[in-house]
């Protein structure tokens, strides 16, 4: 193993105080672990918290800022946070308007997370929280526990919190969040694994002359393995893979206020149709160019073009990573009018930043 | 009867057995997960053997509960609620006893159990650490009806559990992240099945003592 680490124990750490010098816009606790901005809690407005296991820099804490994130809470690497960081970041950037978890879907988010928003609730802090499972590569709800968080993860934070910025409240907020959700599918691919640095060597072998299609982002299995090939092929099948996945339905929980306990709710995502507009968010998983993210757009374009769906807005980069796993994923959220409005609105993260 | 220190050396032993096991349970956590589970029990189990001499004076439900805050504070990915519940359940189950009859100790499983099902959701032949605990309430419920005494009974419910856990082995995950695996799941035993089945392990060897 070859990484610029010290030791592997302070491996998060160290990471984070770094942060903390680079961006004074932020303030990093680090008993527990929480990123907020630095002049949270701001009043009146709903706080946004989402969190997650390190690795996938800048998600979470480079999301944290102006238009996007209040809090985010990290983990070790590829290992859930724990409720008391999502309990005490909740305390942190509550206004008083209350508090929206934004949960990828593993389990060790999921219950981690439905601990501290019990624990908040206790408290008296108004929560929501909002589970994003966008991985298409996950075919059925019934047999697994369902699909992954991945890359609709980053429109999410991106949508909600400009609307959150606009003064929307907690239900608006929720709402809007399990829309863009349920608007948002994703694929991934991998062409070489990645290295926990706890672990010190690979999470997967894959051969040279393989690729793993539809990897989730710690490296959990795809759909299937195949021979290495060109990025248009590579490009048209993750196209199909979105583009042409069917009706998903799976069953999630949500918070209620009124009752404080959890409320099952049926949710079905509708297929991309002709006519559509998407945001289309081609991302690199750490190892993969830039260079190589714009081919895999050039071929999706067309994918999209020929089905009739339009892409008003795109984003091209490194957002939500795997270490230095090379590889890309595919993002396309069906957009409307609230929507664009929001994705347009200022952001100013050390992540993502725009109009300011 | 089990008095109140032997619920203290319960907690130390298990501490102890997790870490022995560590790279076991983290190799089998490995063939169908993250290869994290191993690491995540010892770091609660040492996190609780930090926090035990501070509230041993205190009542066993006041005990338990502590153990499951410390455990849902320092395990992280699905374990750690999961135990971690278990853990603050059993606890209120057994508020301010002193000392345990047999009947509490079953209830105080039981009430732990109920927990993991409020959390996870799990059932029966998910291939989780709940295929491990049906069994051994069942038969723990039998025991007691048959009258037996507390190491008989820690015995058959030791039995039941070691089964339930070698019976996740033909299982296709349904919950958790060995989901994922699909049909790749069969023929590895469940990582969360087997630390449950140490930490009954303890207990019957607490009350062998
Ligand atoms: N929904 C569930 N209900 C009950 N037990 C579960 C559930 N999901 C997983 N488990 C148990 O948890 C064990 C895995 O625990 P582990 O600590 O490795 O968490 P994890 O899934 O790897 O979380 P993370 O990926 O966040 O690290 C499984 O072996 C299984 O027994
Ligand atoms: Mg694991």
């Amino acid at each position: 193993m070859k990484k610029l680490i010290n030791d592997v124990e302070n491996v998060v750490r160290e990471q984070l105080e770094g942060m903390a010098l680079a961006h004074p816009e932020l303030k990093v606790n680090y008993d527990p672990y929480f990123v907020v901005r630095a002049d949270a809690p701001v009043e009146g407005k709903v706080a946004l918290v989402s969190g997650g296991g390190s690795g996938h820099e800048p998600m979470h804490g480079g999301f944290v800022g102006m238009g996007m994130l209040d809090g985010a809470c990290p983990g070790e690497v590829f290992t859930s946070p724990t409720p008391d960081q999502m309990y005490e970041c909740a305390k942190a950037v509550d206004s008083g308007a209350g508090v929206l978890f934004l949960v990828k879907n593993y389990t060790g988010d999921v219950l981690n997370f439905e601990t501290a928003a019990e624990l908040a609730y206790a408290e008296g802090i108004k929560v929501q929280s909002i589970l994003i499972d966008d991985d298409a590569a996950v075919k059925d709800s019934l047999y697994t526990a369902g699909r992954r968080g991945v890359g609709t993860t980053v429109i999410v934070e991106k949508i909600v919190g400009a609307a959150a910025e606009a003064g929307y409240d907690l239900d608006q907020c929720a709402d809007l969040a399990r829309k863009v959700n349920m608007y948002g599918r994703s694929i991934g691919i991998a062409l070489t694994s990645c290295i926990v640095p706890a672990a010190g060597k690979p999470t997967f072998d894959l051969g040279d002359g393989e690729f793993e299609f539809g990897i989730g982002i710690h490296g959990e299995p795809g759909r299937k393995r195949l021979p290495m090939t060109s990025v248009d092929e590579i490009t048209a099948m993750m196209a199909t893979a979105v583009l042409d996945d069917e009706a998903y339905s799976r069953t999630v929980r949500e918070w209620d206020n009124e009752e404080g306990s959890w409320v099952e709710k049926e949710l079905t995502d509708e297929p991309f149709k002709s006519g559509d507009s998407v945001i289309a968010f081609v991302n690199s998983m750490g190892g993969t160019p830039v260079s190589e993210l714009y081919a895999v757009y050039r071929k999706l374009a067309a994918e999209c073009e020929a089905r009739g769906v339009t892409i008003a807005r795109n984003l091209i980069g490194p957002y939500i990573t795997s270490l230095e796993m090379q590889g890309c994923s595919l993002t396309l959220v069906k957009t409307d009018d609230e929507i664009l409005k929001f994705w347009d609105a200022a952001v100013n993260t050390p992540g993502l930043r725009w109009g300011v | 009867m089990i008095t109140k220190d032997q619920i203290v050396r319960w907690l130390e032993k298990t501490a102890a057995v997790l870490q022995e096991n560590k790279s076991y349970l983290t190799d089998l956590d490995s063939a169908i997960g993250d290869a994290d589970h191993g690491t995540n029990m010892d770091r609660g189990f040492r996190k609780v053997m930090e926090k035990l001499p501070t509230v041993s004076d205190k009542d066993i439900g006041n005990i338990l509960k502590t153990v499951g805050m410390t455990l849902i504070s320092s395990v992280g990915g699905a374990s750690g609620p999961l135990y971690g519940t278990f853990f603050m359940r059993s606890g209120m189950a057994m508020a301010s006893k002193e000392e345990l009859s047999d009947e509490d100790l079953f209830k105080l499983l039981q009430a732990g159990v109920e927990g993991v099902l409020q959390r996870g959701r799990p059932n029966l032949e998910d291939k989780t650490m709940y295929d491990a605990w049906a069994p051994t309430l069942e038969a723990m419920q039998n025991a007691l009806t048959a009258g037996m005494g507390t190491v008989e009974l820690m015995e058959t419910a030791v039995a039941a559990c070691e089964q339930g856990m070698k019976n996740t082995i033909p299982l296709q995950a349904r919950k958790g992240r060995a989901s994922y695996l699909g049909e790749r799941s069969i023929g590895h035993q469940d990582p969360g099945a087997t630390s449950s089945y140490l930490m009954l392990n303890a207990l019957l060897e607490t009350v062998k003592e």
